[in-house]
């Protein structure tokens, strides 16, 4: 178990790495957020592994807040492609 | 008795009714109301004249601040007694000569009164204070009034000049005088005088004695306008004339004359006093009166001739110190100088105020001071003529006027120093009498310079802006009496040596005399062939012959002392080293540009730290409770380590957020494998707003000049950043190898439940033990909440403002 647990984890980083690198390199600002939005994702997958490595429970709502800020951040940087602005004004006022 | 403090005030409190006296009652001369002031000082001090004539001194104490042992100490003895006789006595008479000199509708004359009175109350501190502190509290009290009353016609660039001049020289020697004085009373374990000229010979030996000596004497030096910091009593010139007469001859720059005098028998031990009193003094002398005669300002000539004749009472002061040197000194002829000091400054001030008030009297009634325009007023100023004659004469040491006496003593003084031999006095000693002897010679030409280019000659009428005239009797009362005291003492001088020079040099030479009757030293006029009376005829024939043949020499004379003048270097440090060049110093480094104060402190701080740590000897190594390594953790730095390169090398802005951005997620990696998930979780969430703001402020960048280009490589910054980070590295280091005390954590790990009822030990300590620290980053928080909004909505409203304007 640990040990599937460990090559996991050396598998994840190294994806990391790969992300981190599409990151540092990608051409376009869209490659680099879809990186990093990924990057989110395989953080979870590290915060999880930990957690399980650990054998505790606290670290589970970071997994919970990764998800809704990769959320969120991806979303954001979306907006700001599309349209050079994230919160718009309200027209009313 | 507590009058004889009081009276040192007087001046200042009648200086607070001058405005009103001037507001209210406009047609008296507001003088008319001064005049009482120092006439009743003088009368109060003439009542000290009897007891203190016999030997007896007087103090009345009034505690100022008792814990620190400084007072009020009105002290009079001798010398103090003279000076304060001479400040009211003279004081009076200037307060008379100027009510007739300045126009009671055209002039301030509520300032001019206000800062006299405070000048007159500063003068007597100075002279009667026995408390060091409060000697220097008048002192700078004479500095700051003198500044006023020379910059009194503050609309003229050259009286400005001159008042700012003054101040600073005279209050740079304040601040070294005060250095001085901490010395002494640190050596004496007091701030009274009397008590530090009792131990006095206790101090020879001390390290710092020669140190407080010379810091005192520079005060000394800049208040009576010795070499080489005579330069600012010329200019000083710009004064009103009364002003003049009373504080650049008689009264002011004597403050230094009585600070050698008083400090006499605390220093007189010391050959180093002796060298630099009476040598520096000798210079001035010769000095002030090589120059009186290259001027065309009759003020000029006075006070070139002041700055030579305090050099001459500052030289026989240093000689009358050899006294202390010599075995039955009262017996010696050395016993003169002292004496001969007090006795000139007495002349002086008698000859030299005539001589500027009669100055003022010619610029008033012919519109000049200068004197290639003036000529020929000997029969229109018939009483100026006289007294101006009876100054000049006195002032050249003539017959029968009271200079004679003084400078045949100083003469003899200056002649007993050859039988001298301490201290290298042998060697140089036969230069004294010479020197004396030429600047005596010189002295006489500008006297006779002053009076006769003034007076005789022929009358330039079209040269004068108006006609002239004699002056009002009322302006011409106080010359004439001083004039005439000047031949009253020629008269009667034992009366006056009896009664006031005794007494001062008593205080001067307290260890030789007991009382003033000891002092056995007898004036008289004639007193034999002796050599010093063939010196005065041999300056008489030799100044005569040099003045007829004035205009021949006088075109060498003026071209050669423009090399030597110390205003060149006195405005050379002014403008030069201390304007522009300190200025542009300052630019060098004061560039405005933050890179460069960054630079500056990131170099100093590693230098700082580094050199600690290896001079202390506190680097250290050990591995010693270490944690293993795990293969995570080496990724997770490799990760970290790619971000922080990214961020540096980036060619984009955007690359560089997005990496920070990624270091950031990193470090919260490392919070969940240290075991913090609630610092991991808020470096989350800051992590990813600080990111969202960084690319808000990249958004905004202007248009124009938004030029993406990689940082430029510089070799400086590239060595300030790694020294920054060899610092950060070895202090981390050595403070990991070293750890002094043993960690508090048990005691919340073991409290956690039981005194705070909490299961997160991280909450509990920023909300429960350590709260306050919560509390007030709350109010960092809401501060900056603050400013972000105030600096966004004040900015808009102002734009608005513009848009509604237009």
């Amino acid at each position: 178990m640990i040990y599937f647990i460990w090559t996991a984890i050396v598998i994840i980083a190294l994806s990391m790495v790969a992300l981190l690198y599409r990151v540092v390199k990608g051409p376009t600002p869209s490659d680099r957020v879809i990186a990093l939005d990924s990057l989110g994702i395989t953080l979870i997958c590290l915060v999880a592994l930990f957690t399980i490595l650990v054998e505790t429970s606290f670290f589970l709502e970071i997994i919970l807040l990764l998800a809704i800020l990769s959320f969120i951040g991806t979303i954001a940087f979306s907006k700001f492609i599309e349209k050079g602005d994230i919160i718009t004004r309200d027209d009313s006022r | 008795m507590l009058l004889q403090v009081v009276c040192l005030f007087i001046p200042l409190i009648a200086a607070i009714f001058m405005p009103f006296l001037f507001k209210k009652i406009r047609n008296i001369h507001t003088g008319w109301f001064v005049l009482f002031v120092p006439l009743f000082l003088a009368i109060y001090y003439a009542t000290f004249v009897p007891s203190i004539s016999k030997g007896e001194t007087a103090v009345v104490q009034f505690d100022w601040i008792p814990s620190l042992g400084i007072s009020f100490v009105s002290y009079i003895d001798g010398l103090s007694l003279l000076f304060s006789l001479l400040i009211s006595g003279i004081g009076a008479l200037v307060v008379l000569y100027s009510i007739f000199y300045l126009n009671r509708k055209k002039e301030q004359l509520h300032n001019f009164y206000i800062y006299l009175l405070i000048f007159m109350s500063a003068m007597l501190g100075v002279v009667q204070s026995d408390n060091m502190i409060t000697l220097y509290l008048f002192w700078e009290l004479t500095s700051i009034s003198s500044f006023l009353l020379i910059g009194y016609w503050y609309n003229r660039d050259k009286s400005r000049f001159g008042a700012l001049k003054s101040m600073m020289i005279t209050v740079a020697g304040g601040m070294m005088m005060l250095g001085g004085f901490v010395l002494l009373s640190l050596m004496g374990g007091t701030f009274s005088i009397r008590s530090i000229i009792e131990q006095a010979p206790l101090f020879a030996t001390n390290d710092t004695f020669v140190i407080a000596l010379v810091l005192i004497l520079l005060g000394a030096f800049t208040k009576s306008a010795q070499f080489p910091f005579y330069i600012w009593l010329p200019d000083a010139m710009e004064a009103p004339t009364p002003v003049s007469a009373y504080l650049h001859s008689a009264t002011m720059v004597k403050a230094g004359i009585y600070l050698v005098a008083r400090f006499t028998p605390v220093f007189a031990l010391s050959e180093v006093w002796i060298w630099l009193v009476a040598g520096i003094g000798l210079l001035t002398l010769f000095w002030g009166s090589f120059f009186a005669v290259k001027q065309t300002d009759l003020k000029g000539i006075l006070a070139f001739s002041t700055v030579s004749q305090l050099g001459l009472i500052m030289s026989l002061l240093g000689v009358g110190a050899i006294a202390y040197h010599v075995n039955d000194a009262a017996d010696t002829v050395f016993k003169y100088a002292s004496f001969a000091a007090i006795f000139h400054l007495i002349n002086h001030a008698t000859f030299k105020g005539s001589l500027f008030m009669i100055a003022g009297i010619v610029d008033h009634e012919t519109g000049t001071r200068d004197i290639r325009k003036l000529g020929g007023l000997m029969s229109i100023m018939p009483v100026s003529f006289t007294v101006a004659l009876i100054g000049s004469f006195s002032m050249a040491g003539l017959p029968p006027f009271n200079g004679f006496l003084s400078k045949e003593m100083f003469l003899t003084a200056m002649l007993s120093v050859t039988e001298f031999d301490l201290f290298n006095f042998s060697t140089w000693a036969p230069l004294f009498p010479i020197i004396a002897w030429v600047a005596s010679v010189f002295t006489f030409v500008y006297s006779f310079y002053f009076v006769f280019k003034t007076f005789t000659g022929k009358l330039q009428e079209n040269e004068l802006p108006t006609k002239p005239h004699e002056a009002p009797i009322g302006m011409l009362i106080s010359p004439v009496i001083l004039a005439s005291l000047v031949v009253t003492i020629f008269f009667i001088p034992n009366l006056v040596t009896d009664t006031f020079v005794k007494p001062a040099v008593m205080a001067i030479q307290p260890f030789l005399y007991s009382s003033p009757e000891d002092v056995h030293i007898h004036v008289s006029a004639w007193h034999g062939f002796s050599p010093e009376l063939w010196m005065t005829l041999g300056i008489i024939v030799v100044g005569l012959l040099l003045f007829v043949t004035l205009s021949k020499w006088q075109k060498y004379y003026n071209t050669l002392p423009e090399q030597f003048t110390l205003n060149r270097l006195y405005d050379f440090t002014v403008n030069e080293l201390l304007g522009s060049w300190m200025t542009r110093f300052s630019g060098l480094y004061m560039t405005g540009s933050i890179r460069n104060y960054l630079g500056y402190m990131f170099t100093a701080i590693p230098i700082i730290v580094i050199a600690t740590l290896f001079i202390k000897n506190a680097f250290v190594v050990s591995f010693e409770g270490a944690s293993p390594i795990h293969l995570y953790q080496i990724i997770l730095i490799f990760v970290l380590v790619i971000g922080t390169i990214t961020t540096v090398y980036a060619r984009s802005r955007i690359t560089s957020i997005i990496a920070l951005g990624a270091v950031g997620y990193t470090v919260s990696l490392f919070f969940v494998i240290f075991n913090a998930p609630d610092l991991a979780l808020t470096q989350l969430v800051i992590e990813t707003i600080s990111v969202a703001l960084f690319l808000l402020a990249f958004y905004h960048l202007p248009k124009f000049q938004k030029v993406e280009e990689r940082t430029r490589f510089k070799f400086g910054r590239v060595f300030i950043s790694v020294g920054v980070g060899v610092m950060v590295t070895l202090v981390a280091l050595s403070a990991h190898s070293q750890k002094l005390v043993t960690s508090i954590a048990e005691y919340y790990k073991e409290t956690v439940y039981s005194l705070a009822g909490g299961g997160n030990i991280v909450n509990v300590i920023l909300v429960d033990y350590r709260g306050f620290d919560t509390l007030f980053e709350i109010a960092v928080l809401a501060i900056a909440g603050i400013a972000i909004y105030g600096m966004i909505k004040l900015r808009m409203s102002r734009k608005e403002k513009n848009h509604e304007s237009k």
